[in-house]
This record gives structure tokens, C-alpha cells and sequence, in this order.
């Protein structure tokens, strides 16, 4: 059995990982030492939830602009409940994972039922959420709470001294939970036949409506926690954060293999696109003497490849389909 | 029966789509629907798989009336339907694909294994051995109609619509294909097929029914079938009273006419074999054939919208290119299409603007026509061509069929083409106005203008043209002029059996 050409696209993005970090680790040694490992999954945690997200909004032919001010909002919103009230954090983590995820919910019924493009219906979440950041707060508020002093303090020294954080594990559960969901579940299968073509998968019999709903509602939470995330990585909530973490999700999403018009991708190469952008700029950390717009650079450059490598596979795969091969 | 229809009527805004129709389809037979565009094959079809609702009439399957209101609803029923454009995902794998909404799951996930078995034991019997796991985009056209197939019969399993089919099939592919459907009839499965392809019709049906403007004309078993008479059916015969074109008899010498352009080996592989066309001034040229023979193929052609790779187009004297159909609207030609709703008028935009659309296409956007000189304009051809509208602001979308195409009609006249392509220019608008643009045809012909008319309303050919050119199965086959422009006669081309291998 060949490989089935939808794989290819995840296989470049693993190979370019696994290349990408061979190349450093001939120049750098240490970087394959477990407290590298260790703080590529800390560093990148609110933005890996966040991207899983994002690929099932991209698998299903959608985007979703809102998530970088939702992840401020809810660093915002975490800050100044725990500072006004007497809340435990767990709850207010409840409180608003169910906001972000009606945020969501609302957008998906939005661009459903008003037949409004995903676009335009998350550019509008995407300034609501950070107007109401500011309306909450303009300041930088620290979250002191004895709570998140234990989540902060909370990880499995790894041999080599690398610490493997709660946040980063977080983030690998979450990858795994996604990766069943898009690919295990029959949500899943509705959200790649949206992708694949709303005409075909309405008379295919999708229930079109809910699924995009549940896409946005999916989004949201993610966008929630990773913001519950970034609240426990930095210990506080601004409302200027996190500006343009949507397109940077975005990027990781598509260099992990996912294709842009949807349909067709993996959440675990979302993984190692985060990742890959990761490792790029710890090798600029490493190498001292670049200066951190190189990362922008690479990563642009990368976007192009992996867009470069959908078209040339699709042409391909229609050349096959033109030749007969039944 | 498994399935009758009893009267079943259909109005569009205009239109009278289906018009008191009734069909019978019993299990275990292959029952052709056959038309040409616009007979309402499609709207039967959409109103009994829940695509439409129909305004009157009952519609019986297995005894019990029904009213599907969408496609699931019908394919819950036991309506299944397979489409030209195969309306599967090519992003998933072929077992999703057969079992989509109903994968097995095993703790509330997808059992991966349990569904290729799955999908391996509904596809037995079909004669494909693929590998259920690939994308069905990896494969032809034919197998994911075979697909397609499989699942509209597992999940319906009464009756099977398959809407023109093989249109993109070759001969192989489409024995395949019959040998699968006949297994099916076999099974008991009541299978309407609807098809241009003549020769497939014959073959493979037990009986036909014809459609034409919404009514049913005939059904009749496929045995007893005569060609011709199918034929005649078929196409139109709604014009008896218009006047004919006063004509010379073909032996007599008709005094020799100035040539505008002459086309040479216009043809392109699959699509029309190679043709010549030698256009005079002043002449209306017929263009016969059935649905999907190659005669809007041709007329496309012509107007540089398909490329002929080894034609050539001699402009007097000069070889001209036309490679797109800018060089054909700059070389004098005009193409007024045939669905006017998705190639012709632009719905949003006033009666004005779409008339001087092309003109001021071949003006070039920075050379803006005079809003006074526009008005004069479509002030004229309202006038000329009697379109009634309030004023040149309304927009065409809101306009009559007869009047849409006329605004059609008034951007190319505007343009003042010497060659002007009119493909099914009659379509859909009613009676009146029908013999109004025929006279308006024979208006522009005295001025000097060539036309090119492709029509399946043969009596509006024979009532206009001074030649007919007759298109079988992608190839022009005869010319008819003078007295030899019959219905009989055209009718008799048209019906001659093809040359391509038939299907066994």
C-alpha cells in the first residue's frame, strides 16, 4: 500500500522538525537537552491550545480571527475577578470557559444563519473581545492568589533538569484530545465534510448548522483556556496582549500541514508547527548575535513553503486522477 | 408500482416548470426520463428528492403518499440519487464516504476497522476491488460514481435517481457502470435514468417517458421505441404559425453573397470534431442537434471562449486570432449564451448598464461612455426591441424571462457586431415574446448582419434559417439549405445512429 497522498503534508512538516532541530543541535549541543524540550512546550503552551483550535476552524473551511483578543480578554477577566472577589480560581476558570465558549456559540450561529463569512463575523468578535478587555481594565493587573502560586510552581523535573510544567503538559493533553476528537468522532467527520464542500455535505446529510456552531463553541473554549494558560504563564492579565496571537495560530496551523480552503490536515502537525516556530526562536536565543525579527523572517518563509507544497501537491494529485489511475 | 406521480405541477415565477405530470416507475426497472434543457426533467427529479416543493399533485411510494422536504428526508424514505457532479467528498476516505453520519463507533469513538469492513461488504457486488482507506479523490471519476452509487442503494434501497450519469465517462467506464445498474434492477430497485446520450437510453432502459416544457409527451416501452419518433418528441413543435422564410430552391444559383469570415478546422479533441464555417452577410445559420451533440460546444468555439488548437479564422483577406472572446467582440462577433441567468445578464445591475456592458468593455474602463450617450443608447433598444421596463434604471433581475433576454439581445446589437451567436435565444419566454425576437432576427439579417441561431425548437430554425447545419455526437454531419430545410429532414439527421462503439 502506498502512502495516501494526504499524509504528505504532515510528513514534510515532521521531517522539517525533526531536520530544523538536527541542524541546530549540530551547532548547539545543548539544545537537545530536556530543559530546551522542557521550555519549548512552557513557552508555547497557550499558543499550541489555541492552534488546535484553530485547525478545526481550518479544517472546516472557516477562520477565526477572535482568539488572540479572547485569550487577553481572559487574562483580563481571570485578573480582576480574582482581585475584586473572593472567587476560587477553579471557579472563575469555569465562569469563563463558559463565556468564551458562548462567545464562540454565538459567532458560529452568526456566520451560519446569517450566511456571513467566518472572516468578517471574527474580525467583529475579534475587536468586541478586546474592547471588553479594556472596558474591564487598562492596567496590567498581577494575579496574586495562592492557588496559581501552586500551578506556577507545579512540574515533573525531568532527568537533565528540564522541567516538564503543568501548562505544557496541558498543552499536550490538549493536542491529544483534539486529535481524537477531529479525527475519532463523527463531529470530526462533519467538520472535514464541511471542508471538503458545503453543497456535498448537506446532501450528504451533515447537519450543517450545529456543526458550525460547535466549530466556533470549540474555538472559543480553546481560546479560553489558553488564555487561563497565559494568565498562569505571565501571572497577570493586560489587555494589550496577546495582539495578533490569531494570525501567529494561523501560521502554525498551516505549517503544520493543514490546508488553508480546509478538508484536509492533522491536529497533531499543528503541533510541530507550533513547535517548529519554537524552535526557531530559541535557536535565535541560542545564537545571541540575531536579532528576533529573524523568527518573523523564517516563519514567512516557512508559510511559503508549506502553500508552495499544497499547491504542488494538489496539482499532482489531479494529474494522477487525469492519467486513470483508478 | 413502487413509485407513481399523479399530476404533479410546478410554477416558477414565469414559468410553468412541471405542468400536471404524471410518472409511473415499477421495482425493478429502468426507466429513461428523457428532454432537452428546460422540459423540467430536473425539476421532477428535485421535487421528488425534497430539493423543491411541489405546488400540486401527489408523488406514492410503496403506497404510502409522500412529501419529502429535504434530501435526507427523501433518502430516508428510500430515494437515493446519484449526480452528474458526484456530490460525494473527494477529502474523505471512501468509507467515510459510504458511511458518513453513520460510522460504528466503539465508546463513543469511530471504530476505524469496524468501518472498512464495513465499507468493504457494501461495496461487493459493485465489481470494484479499491482500497476503502484511500481518499475517494485518488480515484476516476467512475469508480466514485460507483461509490456514490453504493451508498444512495444502502441508504435508500426503493429507488435510485441517476441524473445524467456518464456524462464524463468513457465507453468502459460506462459498461461498468450499466453492468452495476442492471445488477440493481435486478435486486428489485425501481432506477429512473435520465440521459442525453441517446444510445445509453436504448440500451439500457425498459421504458421512456419524454418531457418537453414541463408536460409529459409520451411514455412508451423502450422495444417499441422508434428513433425518430423519440426524436420528434423530443424537440419542440410549438411555432406552426409563423411564416417561413421565403427561400430558393437548393439547386437554383442564389446570387452570390459578400463573405464576413471564414472559420477552418475549428474542432478540439472530446469536445467537436474539426468543422469549417464560411459566414456571409446577411444570413441566418441554423444549428440542430440534441442536448450535449456539441453544438453550444461549437458556437463557444467560434467565439474564442474554447480554444481550437488547430482552427483558423480568415478575416478577408487576414488570419485573425481569436484566442478569448475579447479578440472575437474586437473582430465583430457577438454571443448572446444560452443560460442567460448565469452567463448573460448581471441580475443586480440596471437594464442600462447591462446593455453597455460590452461596449464599454471594448471602450476600455478608463474611456467612460457619456451617462447622456448611455441613456440614448438603451432609450433606443428599449425602444427597438420593445422591452418592457419603466425605465432603463430597474434592474434586470427583476424583468421577465422574454424581456431579460432581450436587454441580452441589446448589449450585442449595440455593439453592432457583423457576426452575432444566439444560442437558444428563445428559452423560456413565453409565446409572444418567442415570435418577437424571430422578427427582430429577420429585421437585423436585412441590414446586413450574420447570425448563427442554436435552437431545439426545430420549427424556429426552419422558420428563420437559410442553411441548417446538423450536430451529431460532437460532429457536424450534414447541411441542409433551401428546400431541403424539413423537419423531417432535420429530425432524420439528427436520428442516425452514431458511430461510436455502443455499449454493450
Amino acid at each position: 500500500m502506498t502512502i495516501n497522498t494526504r499524509l504528505y503534508p504532515l510528513l514534510a512538516t515532521i521531517a522539517i522538525f525533526v531536520i530544523a532541530y538536527a541542524l541546530s543541535y549540530t551547532q548547539f549541543p545543548a539544545m537537545l537537552s530536556t530543559r530546551v524540550v522542557g521550555n519549548l512546550l512552557t513557552d508555547n503552551a497557550y499558543l499550541g491550545i489555541v492552534a488546535v483550535g484553530m485547525t478545526i476552524v481550518i479544517l472546516s473551511g472557516g477562520i477565526d480571527l477572535s482568539v488572540g483578543s479572547v485569550i487577553a480578554f481572559s487574562g483580563v477577566f481571570i485578573a480582576v475577578v480574582l482581585r475584586e472577589t473572593s472567587l476560587h480560581p477553579l471557579m472563575v476558570f469555569a465562569l469563563l470557559l463558559v463565556l468564551s465558549t458562548a462567545f464562540g456559540a454565538a459567532m458560529g450561529g452568526i456566520i451560519h444563519w446569517l450566511a456571513m463569512p467566518s472572516f468578517i463575523v471574527t474580525l467583529a468578535g475579534m475587536f468586541l473581545a478586546r474592547g471588553a478587555a479594556y472596558m474591564l481594565t487598562i492596567d496590567s493587573v498581577p494575579i496574586a492568589h495562592p492557588f496559581y502560586d501552586l500551578l506556577q510552581g507545579a512540574y515533573w523535573l525531568m532527568p537533565g533538569k528540564g522541567r516538564l510544567t503543568l501548562i505544557g503538559v496541558a498543552m499536550l493533553l490538549t493536542v491529544a484530545v483534539g486529535a481524537l476528537i477531529a479525527h475519532r468522532t463523527r463531529f470530526g467527520a462533519s467538520v472535514f465534510a464541511l471542508g471538503g464542500g458545503e453543497q456535498a455535505a448537506r446532501l450528504m446529510g451533515a447537519k450543517v448548522g450545529r456543526t458550525t456552531v460547535m466549530i466556533y463553541a470549540f474555538s472559543g473554549f480553546m481560546a479560553g483556556l489558553s488564555g487561563i494558560v497565559f494568565s498562569i504563564y505571565t501571572g497577570s492579565g493586560y489587555p494589550l496582549a496577546t495582539v495578533g496571537t490569531e494570525l501567529t495560530a494561523i501560521a502554525a496551523v498551516v505549517i503544520g500541514g493543514t490546508i488553508l480552503t480546509g478538508g484536509a490536515g492533522y491536529v497533531v502537525g499543528t503541533l510541530f508547527g507550533v513547535l517548529t516556530m519554537g524552535l526557531i526562536q530559541t535557536y535565535i536565543v541560542f545564537d545571541g548575535s540575531l536579532s528576533s525579527w529573524w523568527t518573523k523572517i523564517v516563519i514567512g518563509l516557512l508559510l511559503l513553503l508549506f502553500i508552495l507544497l499544497q499547491k504542488g501537491l494538489l496539482r499532482l494529485s489531479q494529474s494522477r486522477i487525469s492519467a486513470g489511475h483508478a | 408500482m413502487v413509485l407513481s406521480i399523479r399530476s404533479l405541477s410546478k410554477h416558477f415565477p414565469g414559468v410553468k416548470a412541471l405542468d400536471d405530470v404524471d410518472f409511473d416507475l415499477a421495482a425493478g426497472e429502468i426507466h429513461g426520463l428523457l428532454g432537452e434543457n428546460g422540459a423540467g426533467k430536473s425539476t421532477l427529479i428535485k421535487c421528488l428528492t425534497g430539493a423543491y416543493r411541489r405546488d400540486s399533485g401527489e408523488m406514492i411510494l410503496d403506497g404510502e403518499p409522500i412529501s419529502p422536504s429535504s434530501t435526507a428526508e427523501a433518502q430516508e424514505l428510500g430515494i437515493g440519487t446519484v449526480y452528474q457532479e458526484v456530490n460525494l467528498l473527494p477529502n474523505l476516505t471512501v468509507a467515510q464516504n459510504l458511511l458518513f453520519g453513520r460510522e460504528p463507533r466503539r465508546l463513543g469513538f469511530i471504530d476505524g476497522k469496524a468501518m472498512r469492513r464495513e465499507a468493504e461488504r457494501m461495496l461487493k457486488g459493485y465489481g470494484v476491488a479499491i482500497d476503502v482507506a484511500r481518499d475517494l479523490g485518488s480515484y476516476s471519476v467512475a469508480i466514485q460514481q460507483l461509490v456514490a452509487i453504493a451508498r444512495a442503494v444502502d441508504l435508500s434501497g426503493k429507488v435510485l435517481i441517476l441524473d445524467e450519469p456518464t456524462a464524463s465517462l468513457d465507453a468502459n467506464e460506462v459498461r461498468l457502470l450499466f453492468n452495476v445498474v442492471r445488477g440493481l434492477k435486478e435486486r428489485g430497485l425501481g432506477i429512473i435514468f435520465v440521459s442525453h446520450f441517446l444510445d445509453q437510453v436504448f440500451d439500457l432502459t425498459d421504458r421512456v417517458t419524454v418531457l418537453r416544457n414541463g408536460k409529459k409527451i409520451t411514455t412508451e416501452t423502450t422495444a417499441s421505441l422508434d428513433r425518430m419518433e423519440l426524436i420528434a418528441n423530443m424537440l419542440g413543435h410549438e411555432l406552426e404559425r409563423v411564416e417561413r422564410k421565403q427561400r430558393t430552391a437548393a439547386g437554383d444559383q442564389a446570387p452570390p453573397r459578400e463573405t464576413i469570415i471564414r472559420f477552418t478546422r475549428m474542432g478540439r479533441k472530446n469536445v467537436v470534431e474539426p468543422f469549417d464555417l464560411t459566414v456571409h452577410k446577411g444570413e441566418v445559420i441554423g444549428l440542430a442537434g440534441l442536448l450535449g451533440s456539441g453544438r453550444t460546444e461549437s458556437a463557444e468555439m467560434l467565439f474564442g471562449i474554447r480554444s481550437a488548437p488547430e482552427g483558423r479564422v480568415h478575416d478577408g483577406e487576414t488570419v485573425v486570432n481569436l484566442a478569448s472572446p475579447r479578440d472575437a467582440i474586437a473582430a465583430g462577433l457577438g454571443f448572446a449564451p444560452e443560460d442567460r441567468k448565469t452567463d448573460g445578464i448581471i441580475a443586480s445591475l440596471s437594464v442600462r448598464e447591462n446593455i453597455i456592458l460590452a461596449l464599454q468593455a471594448q471602450r476600455g474602463w478608463l474611456r467612460k461612455m457619456p451617462r447622456n450617450e448611455q441613456k440614448r443608447l438603451t432609450d433606443r433598444y428599449i425602444d427597438a426591441l420593445d422591452i418592457r421596463t419603466p425605465d432603463g434604471e430597474k434592474a434586470v433581475g427583476d424583468l421577465s424571462g422574454g424581456n431579460q433576454q432581450k436587454v441580452v439581445l441589446a448589449r450585442w446589437l449595440a455593439m453592432n457586431p457583423r457576426f452575432l451567436i444566439l444560442d437558444e435565444p428563445t428559452r423560456g419566454i413565453d409565446v409572444g415574446a418567442h415570435a418577437e425576437i424571430l422578427r427582430l432576427i429577420e429585421r437585423l439579417t436585412d441590414d446586413g448582419m450574420a447570425i448563427l441561431i442554436i435552437s431545439s425548437e426545430l420549427d424556429e430554425l426552419i422558420a428563420v434559417s437559410d442553411r441548417v447545419i446538423v450536430v451529431r455526437d460532437r460532429q457536424h454531419v450534414s447541411e441542409l439549405v433551401g428546400d431541403e430545410i424539413q423537419r423531417d429532414r432535420i429530425i432524420e439527421n439528427i436520428a442516425a445512429p452514431d458511430n461510436r462503439e455502443t455499449v454493450a
